[in-house]
């Protein structure tokens, strides 16, 4: 930690008082957070506390409604719509926030192409692209649309466009969310050299995990107020924890339970074969929670998309409950009770122009038909037992799906996907921009759902998640299933080990 | 967070609860009346006002169905050419005269209509997804292809309604009047009305929003994206159909220059409606306010004496325009 001094320093960037309403709703309540300079400093909260709203006020995407914003130690406006970059402060938006339609470089000098002439000088701008994504140790191509990235690229598209522009502040909101560790690491790599450089860092992250490794000091907000600041050193995860959602956690994990013996097959799956996946086999249990570990692209999606009848499969068979499923068809992959929860929840998953109420009710309208019209009564009942279910916390119930928090928008989601009450469940990465308490909320709610009787695969690229939740895992890598992992084989080392190739299946 | 609320706060919650841009056309509507009972005192007569009403059906009905095209997120741009095409071919069947009866004649006349308008639909809507064309380019097409249809069913002239029988029983149909409304305003509003449940209130009205604001969240939700696309160029069709058996009875006649220019009226009606131009979001009774303003637009223009008439489509051509920059503006404040 190199600049915080005894009587410290001029933060480079500080909120004095802050608050924020959207309309009559107040989101912040007078917080203060002071940026050193050559600090990362984590902002950790619940799902909605505010933590993304402070961080765009501090950026200049939102205007706070009282309270002042100090920069070098002067009361400033900064100007909207990231033009604050010019004064040195960069925001990387938990949403992405790419335009689809550009090429990768295209998109890194959005507003500040490079010129010959008066005419755009692409050669240059190719070239330090393509030395901002190596920094980074990424191999995405430089010409590559925007469109055809996965979630994962995005991100470190959006990763190289901030850091690239040489900030003095940077602001991560849930930047690791989409990425797996071998991303995160070179991430944080090179957030390290940036920081001894002299930048600072504001990191906004639901892993305790990462924010103890990374970060030098942290603050915590509980329902838009600030609680505490401290240096990271003199807390644990668990403190940390235990300040956001303001009582003592239990373990985060429940009791595994595994299957009875001779529980019946559900799911059987064999030799199944699309573009990408190959010759993929593997059963499920009745109570069964099965884990689906690999490297991000290994092509777990893709299986379990082929499985729910979103996706063509050109050889094998998927088999539900003695019956043969056909290929690519949602209609029957619904009628046999398999739901598939997508990773992408602002792509695929949730009309994010729309509230809370035709989302949750979107799959399953004909449920609610009463002569075949909608019938408003019964949808108004699905969506409070899916609030009390779920907990979905919004602090007017009119919102858009656009302006919930994140891991909201995530518990929305699931709602959405148990409104088809299935027997079969599956899970891709379901805890995606969760805070801790919500984590396990949704834990204890998967293993509650496999004590009574029904099937869930829970594909996540989090290993504890998948560690403590599963009774079997199975690791997949560049499209096929490497094996299959039982009881105390369920290890860190081994799935890391399959995943990576460097052992073949047991 | 029960804080106390005073009346103002209330109030302001109120205002800012209703959506602008679903009342925006109706206000544009009020304030369209008022302007024209200054110009001329005769404008808000009940005569003045129903007349012009039954002249927007036309293009209300066909709006109604373009509300549908629009929101799930595509385009019609053929369906003032497939009103000549309908019509013609309806009229050349009622004067084959197969059945005696003159009823007879109408009725199946009118069902035929409405057979090759969801067929012309069908045709639209099966290139555009099952072909994976843009609508925009498809329906240019079509556009051509039932304008040129047309010309050559008539051989260049007009095709008219000979028997004199089921020219005056169908006349009926659109200068009669029921309980002294007019027919067409009635026959609009039953329209906008069934498209308005059908929008509001059923799943496949959500299926057309939804599918309008973001396909992949649709399929992902195990909606048939390209079905509920056909059905909603189908409903085109239909509305189509609708305005072509409206339109019929008026001069028992077409020629290949009839309905020229009203896919630019409907498709503004929709956007002045409040409809968004790129899906995922549908104002049925907005579109039917904006046929009206777009009529009641040019009824002023024809009772004043300061604009001349000549410039009506220029004046349709500014509407859109600025119909697009208050949606634009209404949107970015939201
Ligand atoms: N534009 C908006 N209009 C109305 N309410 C909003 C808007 N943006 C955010 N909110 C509300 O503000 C609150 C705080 O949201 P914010 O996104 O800052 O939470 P967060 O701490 O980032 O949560 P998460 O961890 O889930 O991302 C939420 O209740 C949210 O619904
Ligand atoms: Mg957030």
């Amino acid at each position: 930690m190199s600049a915080i001094g005894d009587q410290g320093p001029v933060p480079i960037l500080a909120a004095r008082g802050v608050s924020k309403s959207f309309g009559e709703v107040p989101v912040l309540f007078s917080v203060d957070l002071e940026i050193l300079p050559g600090e990362v400093h984590a902002l950790m909260g619940e799902n909605g506390a505010g933590k993304s709203t402070l961080v765009k006020i501090l950026s200049g995407f939102e205007q706070p409604t009282a309270g002042q914003i100090l920069l070098d130690g002067n009361a400033v406006n900064l100007p909207g719509n990231g033009h604050s970059e010019r004064l040195g402060i960069a925001l990387i938006h938990q949403e992405l926030n790419l335009a689809e339609h550009l090429t990768v470089t295209e998109s890194l000098f959005l507003g500040r192409e490079i010129t010959k002439f008066g005419f755009l000088d692409r050669p240059a701008m190719r070239k330090v692209a393509r030395d901002a994504l190596d920094e980074l140790g990424t191999d995405i191509h430089v010409d590559a649309l925007i469109s055809d990235l996965s979630l994962a690229d995005k991100q470190m598209v959006e990763i190289a466009k901030a850091i690239s522009r040489n900030a003095r502040v940077v602001f991560m909101d849930e930047p690791t969310a989409v990425l797996s560790e071998g991303e995160t690491d070179r991430l944080f790599a090179q957030v390290r050299r940036l920081r001894a450089e002299g930048t600072s860092f504001v990191f906004v992250s639901h892993k305790l995990g990462e924010v103890m490794a990374l970060s030098d000091r942290v603050t915590v907000l509980r329902d838009g107020q600030w609680i505490k600041t401290d240096l990271t050193r003199n807390l644990t995860a668990d403190r940390i924890a235990q300040l956001m959602v303001g009582r003592e956690l239990s373990d985060l994990y429940p009791v595994k339970h595994e299957p009875d013996v001779d529980a019946e097959e559900v799911l059987t799956v064999e030799n199944l074969s699309t573009g990408f996946v190959k010759d993929a086999s593997f059963t499920l249990q009745r109570g069964e929670i099965l884990g689906f570990s690999g490297l991000i692209g290994s092509g777990r999606t893709e299986l379990m998309e082929a499985i729910a009848g979103l996706r063509k499969y050109h050889s094998g068979s998927v088999t539900v409950n003695g019956t043969p499923l056909p290929s690519a068809n949602m209609a029957a992959t619904r009628e046999a009770g398999v739901a598939y929860m997508t990773k992408d929840r602002k792509g695929r998953g949730l009309l994010v122009g729309e509230r809370i109420r035709p989302n949750l009710t979107l799959q399953t309208l004909d449920l609610h038909e009463r002569w075949g019209m909608i019938s408003g009564t019964s949808e108004a009942k699905a969506l409070k037992r899916a609030n009390r279910r779920f907990d979905i916390r919004v602090r007017d119930p009119r919102v858009m799906v656009s302006q919930m928090s994140g891991g909201n928008q995530q518990k929305l989601l699931l709602a959405k996907i148990m409104e088809l009450a299935p027997g079969i469940l599956i899970v891709d990465e379901p805890t995606r921009g969760i805070d801790v308490g919500t984590k396990q909320q949704i834990y204890q709610f998967l293993s509650v759902l496999a004590r009574e009787g029904h099937a869930v695969i829970v594909v996540s690229s989090e290993m504890p998640e998948i560690i403590g939740l599963s009774t079997r895992v199975a690791v997949m890598r560049e499209g096929r299933i490497m094996g299959m992992l039982t009881g105390d084989g369920i290890q860190e080392n081994n799935i890391m080990r399959l995943a990576s190739g460097l052992r073949v299946a047991a | 967070m029960s804080t106390q609320t005073s009346p103002l706060t209330s109030i302001r919650r109120t205002l800012s609860s209703v959506d602008m841009r679903a009342v925006a056309p109706f206000i544009a509507l009020i304030v369209l009346i008022i302007a024209g009972a200054m110009v001329n005192p005769r404008f808000v007569g009940l005569d003045n006002l129903a007349n012009v009403a039954t002249r927007c059906a036309f293009i209300a009905t066909i709006a109604v169905g373009a509300t549908f095209v629009i929101s799930s997120g595509d385009l019609d741009l053929s369906v003032g050419s497939m009103v000549a095409f309908v019509a013609s071919v309806m009229i050349l069947f009622m004067n084959t005269q197969v059945f005696a009866s003159p009823l007879m004649m109408v009725l199946t006349a009118v069902l035929l209509a409405m057979a090759l308008g969801a067929l012309c639909g069908l045709f639209n809507g099966v290139l555009t997804t099952k072909g994976q064309l843009e609508p925009f380019i498809v329906t240019l097409g079509t556009m051509g292809i039932f304008r040129g249809l047309t010309t050559w069913l008539s051989q260049g002239g007009a095709i008219t309604l000979q028997a004199q029988e089921q020219q005056a029983l169908y006349r009926e149909v659109y200068f009669g009047r029921f309980f002294g409304v007019p027919w067409p305003i009635l026959i609009t509003l039953a329209v906008a009305l069934l498209g308005s449940l059908l929008m509001y209130r059923t799943r496949f009205g959500r299926h057309v929003v939804a599918v309008g604001s973001n396909r992949e969240v649709a399929r992902h939700s195990g909606i048939n994206v390209s079905r509920v696309r056909l059905y909603a160029f189908m409903i085109q069709g239909l509305t189509v159909a609708v305005a072509v058996i409206l339109y019929v009875p008026r001069l028992g006649s077409t020629s290949s220059t009839t309905g020229t220019m009203w896919e630019l009226q409907a498709i503004t009606a929709v956007v002045i409606g409040g409809t968004a131009l790129k899906g995922g979001s549908g104002r049925v009774w907005g579109s039917i306010a904006g046929a009206f303003i777009l009529e009641l637009v040019g009824n002023i223009m024809l009772l004043s004496n300061f604009i001349s008439e000549y410039l009506l489509l220029a004046i349709q051509g500014t509407i859109i325009i600025l119909a697009m920059l208050v949606q634009r503006s209404l949107t970015r404040r939201a």
